[in-house]
């Protein structure tokens, strides 16, 4: 059986990136069973029955796999359960009668697009700047034709897991993009089909990264944040690759500047 | 095949620091990066590091007394001595740490404006932070508290005009004479605290940011900075205690 919580929402309202927004009250009784999307979804119908207008907010998937779920909640992003994303944050996690704070993320990065939703297609420019890896086309190769560690394999797919929410981003007291840009990076630069374009990529994306986002003081509060738990190990392991980026001899090694 | 998308208005991304300076030398395009100045901020630590331990260790030299520390404060000036004429070492010494510290200050400066500008407009709400610790989020004024003591301790005991009773070259009465005013015994075990809340949070920020990384000794990482922050703040804290007290007098 499930319970139902009595709630004070205070979410931040805003008609768009050029008006003045504001925190606005909602009194919401929830089943404590209802995701935190779900939670939202009752008060826009509550909203749209009332014929006033509804809470924008990203979502897509639901399940904690695409990322496009955001909020501030509580001064914390994605809320207080530790790797978690909004949508698989329970309302079981809140009691009756609490205060619930929801906010946009807030990045120069990221501007507001209504509401609660924020654009993030700088995420998109990073990826676009080079978190991929170029491959011939031709007959398929053999399996296993070339041999990856099992450890590296999976360093590289902690790394795969992130879903670009943006989360670090916005938990950043810089606002840097490091755990993202990091895990785009590694994910690929831990393996051998990264290997040909190593430099060059990390090059690339860093740069990227820094037209759009703050610098990373290593506080850890990305780590934290991230629905995914992605380690700031990769940050560390990006700041050693630009490194080698700016001072190897990249001639000899192919890999010129990308773009 | 490729699609046109028709493009609105303020969907896509954002201009927020413009393009990434391109340069014929890739120590300049380097030191333009986010990235390369956390570099340069943490080589330049390292060294600003070694300097504030050998000078802890030095002053040690103050409970053995005035012959001691004077013989130990000429000394600097004969370091290497005959290799080099007199103080020569000692001033490439003074260049070496005036060049360290002006990277350190300058890639702060730039770094803090760039993170300014990554969130201009703040959380409206407070935020629940989980993993900054109150040195990381202080390191700004740490270090602004560290920079302003550095000048007056060389006003103090290098310059001399801060300290009414100075006498050139007499280092150990200098600093006696210096120490037994309680106030500014005080501007100095204040501002050692600072400077270990400093070395907390930038000793372990040394390793992150130059990506010295591996699970051999990644768990020893915090304790080191938190180990060399007590030993070197700590020590120093003793020095004008121990004035105070009479221990040295």
């Amino acid at each position: 059986m499930s319970t139902t919580l009595n709630l004070k929402l205070k979410v931040w309202r805003q008609e768009s990136a050029d008006d003045v927004g504001a925190f606005e009250y909602y009194d919401v009784a929830v089943a404590d069973d209802a995701s935190f999307l779900e939670m939202l979804d009752y008060v826009n119908e509550g909203l749209i029955l009332d014929d006033r207008e509804p809470i924008a907010f990203d979502h897509d998937c639901r399940e904690g796999i695409c990322g496009s779920c955001s909020l501030m909640i509580d001064g914390q992003a994605h809320g207080p359960q530790k790797g978690t994303a909004t949508c698989q944050l329970f309302m079981r996690k809140f009691s009756d009668g609490d205060e619930i704070v929801v906010e946009p993320w807030r990045a120069a990065g990221f501007p507001l697009v209504k509401d609660l939703a924020v654009n993030r297609a700088a995420f998109d420019r990073i990826i676009e700047a080079g978190g991929y890896i170029s491959v011939n086309t031709g007959a398929a190769p053999d399996a296993n034709i070339t041999l990856v560690p099992k450890e590296a394999a999976d360093a590289a797919m902690d790394a795969a897991a992130c879903i670009g929410c943006g989360a670090c981003v916005a938990a950043c007291p810089n606002s840097a993009g490091n755990l993202f840009t990091a895990a785009k990076l590694q994910h690929l630069n831990l393996l051998p089909q990264g290997q040909p374009e190593r430099l060059a990529r990390t090059e690339a994306m860093v740069e990227k990264m820094e037209e759009f986002f703050g610098s990373c003081t290593n506080h850890g509060e990305c780590q934290e944040a991230c629905p995914k738990e992605i380690s700031v190990d990769f940050i560390a392991m990006m700041n050693r690759d630009y490194l080698k980026a700016k001072l190897a001899n990249r001639k000899r090694s192919g890999q010129k500047k990308f773009g | 095949m490729t699609q046109a998308t028709e493009s609105r208005p303020g969907a896509d991304a954002p201009e927020v620091n413009g393009p990434p300076k391109q340069s014929r030398f890739w120590i300049v395009e380097f030191y333009s990066s986010a990235i390369g100045k956390k570099w340069v901020m943490a080589l330049t630590g390292i060294g600003l590091m070694g300097f504030v331990l050998v000078h802890m260790v030095g002053n040690l030299k103050m409970f053995l007394g005035r012959t001691e520390f004077d013989h130990y404060a000429e000394s600097l000036r004969t370091l290497l001595y005959p290799i080099f004429p007199h103080g020569v070492v000692l001033w490439i010494f003074r260049i070496g740490l005036i060049v360290m510290f002006g990277f350190h200050i300058h890639s702060a400066y730039t770094l803090t404006r760039m993170n300014h500008r990554a969130r201009p407009i703040k959380y409206q709400s407070p935020r629940d932070y989980v993993a900054v610790t109150f040195a990381s989020r202080t390191m700004r004024w740490t270090g602004i508290i560290i920079g302003l003591y550095l000048i007056f301790h060389l006003a103090d005991l290098t310059w001399g005009f801060a300290n009414p009773d100075f006498v050139r070259g007499a280092a150990y009465d200098n600093l006696v004479a210096s120490f037994e005013r309680w106030p500014i015994a005080i501007i100095y075990i204040l501002a050692n605290i600072a400077l270990g809340i400093h070395l907390f949070h930038g000793g372990w920020s040394i390793f992150q940011s130059t990506g010295m990384n591996n699970p051999r000794y990644n768990s020893a990482r915090r304790g080191f900075a938190a180990g060399f922050a007590i030993l070197v703040a700590g020590i120093n804290c003793l020095f004008p205690i121990a004035v105070l007290a009479g221990v040295v007098h």
